[in-house]
């Protein structure tokens, strides 16, 4: 499934922000799910989605940012530092050292990033996770960046949206992680209480104690095609039941079809889904940022008044798509203002 | 049986055979007996003031403490068990209803292990499904309605990794729970009275007060499960369990939890009364505390008291 936003804007914000060039130049890489093979730049230039199959690869958490607000521009906020090591946790190594060592590798200083800007020109902060720092997993540092970013989206009256990439709690926090879930479901809830918008972008991987606290109390849940969302993992549920799980089980795809997320969004839409969404809610006028602007000029489009065409999205098993759902949603909106 | 407990055991043995022994000389079998009961209390006392993490761990998932059901047999009156989510069906892992304690009207819940084969494959061994946790969600909704104050009483080795569970949306029943907790307008007063497991502990755990039974166990992960992850073996549960600080103590001095509860010398599994009279009156202290709180300040001390976990100081 090619589509317009993917072929023509991508390519040119892409080579506004410069990611290009940091991409090694005839390198070819295997598609994990269909296996064929598809040219990195090629990759980098579709957000790394799969030509052939539209599989969604991991992204760098920069790159995701880039693709989430509008023209790629965002400002990131220092994260609080916290307690390190505070149970002096030793494996078989030790976990000063293994923070030390992913610190370097990373150059983060945990598994989240704050970062506010525009989606859609409604003014938004994100706290999105990096999966590449200890697979993502939540200990009182990433609880800390989860509470600065809501507090910052109350202060600048922003809409909150996490980006969960986690296969859970930290366990070299032990229990303190585990109280990271009342805490940052606090945290959004002071977004919610501002009657400002908290969205939830559920990427690869969302499961444990993150899918089971702030991950799953969004107004919205929008889920990237194919992301493992659940709360226990799949080998520990096979051998606890000693059955065949399906084949799409805890996939996005699933989920929906389960009633637990609102849509699930390629990433060449994401912009401008979250835009729409979040200029509904915060009953803002569909802004007149790039790719905003870019949408009226679609021939493929058959939307005459503006509003984004979100055809690829699935949201739910009725065949009517997000955009006519969320047309429906609109012009109640606008009956309702002019009452 | 307890491994480390055997000296004990064995001591214990040979007193009931001493006293079943019919001899002229009952006076010296009865100082014999009071001396070597005498010798089983010190060794008592003498094991458990040094049990390690996972000898811990061992005491806290012992079928004789007392469990759920017998909390709510001798310390509410009138209990009233309420079932169902209203959605999809009841969980009997979860078992919640309202009763009186002291005489004053609670909102009670926690996890039930059971006690033999049949009792625990009805209870599904104490790990609830989304269904339990949206009941725990509709008393709670509930309490504030009444201002009840809710008593939650965890036992549980996690929240239940099925198929039918996530399907469900384990994740989300988890989360509202929580919330639920976090949004109550009454006193919420939590005990670990065993397996503090995970997700599905703290789904009914953030709550104004949290305590800990001396001998309970409260973790992220089960030590199993850390070892087979981080050790890559679960043969390394004892380095886990000393690793993940998951005994009461440690988790008082991490300022997780408010205070510990004594268990009888010898552990909670030698005197389930004695057990539950001691948790009894801490909720009783507790209670009385938290009673004349107004529900704004309730909610502000609760999310403060959580939004500091973490925190640099
Ligand atoms: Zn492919």
């Amino acid at each position: 499934m090619n589509n317009w936003l993917n072929n023509f804007i991508r390519p040119k914000i892409r080579s506004l922000v410069g990611t290009q060039k940091d991409v090694p130049e005839n390198l070819w890489d295997k598609c994990p799910s269909c296996d064929n093979m598809v040219f990195n730049r090629e990759l980098a230039d579709n957000n790394y989605v799969c030509h052939h199959c539209d599989y969604h690869m991991t992204i760098s958490a920069e790159d995701r940012l880039a693709l989430m607000f509008d023209g790629g521009k965002y400002t990131r906020h220092k994260n609080k530092s916290v307690p390190a090591d505070p149970l002096k946790f030793k494996d078989r190594k030790k976990y000063v050292d293994r923070l030390k060592e992913t610190r370097a590798k990373t150059a983060e200083d945990d598994a989240i990033i704050i970062a506010s800007g525009k989606i859609g020109g409604n003014p938004v902060v994100v706290a999105l996770f990096n999966f590449k720092f200890m697979g993502g997993s939540m200990g009182a540092a990433v609880g800390e960046g989860i509470v600065t970013g809501a507090e910052i989206a109350v202060k600048t009256k922003s809409a909150f949206i996490t980006v969960p990439a986690s296969g859970g709690a930290r366990m070299q926090e032990g229990a303190i992680s585990l109280m990271q879930m009342p805490r940052t479901i606090i945290a959004v809830n002071r977004v919610k209480k501002a009657r400002l918008p908290y969205l939830v972008l559920l990427t690869n991987p969302t499961t444990g104690g993150v899918s089971a606290s702030f991950a799953m109390v969004g107004d919205v849940h929008i889920a990237e095609p194919g992301a493992t969302i659940g709360f226990a993992g799949k080998r520990v549920i096979q051998e606890t039941i000693r059955e065949e799980l399906p084949e799409d089980f805890q996939t996005a795809e699933y989920l929906l079809e389960h009633g637990m997320v609102d849509m699930v969004v390629p990433r060449s839409e994401l912009n401008a889904v979250i835009g729409q969404t979040l200029s509904l809610l915060m009953q803002t006028k569909l802004s007149d940022n790039p790719k905003g602007k870019k949408s009226k000029d679609n021939k493929k489009s058959d939307s005459s008044k503006g509003a984004i065409t979100v055809a690829s999205v699935s949201a739910g098993g009725e065949k009517m798509s997000a955009a006519d759902a969320v047309n429906q949603d609109s012009a109640a909106a606008s009956v309702k203002k002019t009452a | 049986m307890l491994e480390f407990e055997k000296p004990v055991i064995e001591l214990e043995a040979k007193i009931a055979e001493l006293r079943h022994m019919s001899s002229d000389d009952e006076i010296n079998i009865a100082d014999e007996v009071s001396r070597m009961q005498a010798k089983a209390g010190r060794l008592l006392s003498q094991i458990y003031a040094k049990l390690t993490p996972a000898q811990i761990v061992q005491v806290a998932r012992h079928q004789d403490r007392p469990h759920f059901s017998d909390y709510i047999e001798h310390m509410i009156d009138d209990f009233t068990p309420l079932a169902g989510d209203r959605l999809f069906g009841e969980d009997n892992a979860l078992i919640g209803g309202i009763g009186r304690f002291k005489g004053q009207s609670v909102v009670i819940m926690g996890q039930e292990k059971g006690n033999d084969t049949e009792s625990r494959i009805k209870h599904n061994f104490g790990m609830a499904r989304p269904e339990g946790y949206r009941k725990a969600q509709r008393l709670m909704e509930m309490a504030s309605q009444f201002q009840i104050p809710v008593i939650s009483l965890v036992d549980t080795a996690g929240a239940y990794p099925g198929l039918g569970a996530e399907e469900r949306g384990q994740s989300e029943a988890i989360a509202r729970s929580i919330e639920s907790c976090l949004k109550l307008e009454v006193p919420m007063l939590s005990v670990v009275i065993g397996e503090g497991g995970s997700g599905g502990a703290i789904a009914i755990a953030a709550a104004d007060r949290i305590y800990m039974l001396e001998n309970s166990i409260y973790s992220v992960i089960s030590p199993e499960g850390c070892a087979s992850i981080l050790w890559r073996s679960a043969d390394y549960a004892k380095d886990a369990a000393t690793a993940l600080k998951l005994t009461a103590k440690d988790m008082l001095e991490n300022g997780l939890i408010d205070d510990i509860i004594k268990e009888p010398l010898g552990g909670a599994h030698r005197n389930k009364l004695e057990t539950i009279s001691l948790v009894s009156s801490k909720l009783e202290k507790g209670l009385k505390q938290l009673t004349p709180w107004k529900s704004e300040k309730l909610i502000a001390a609760r999310e403060e008291k959580f939004l500091k976990m973490g925190r640099a100081a």
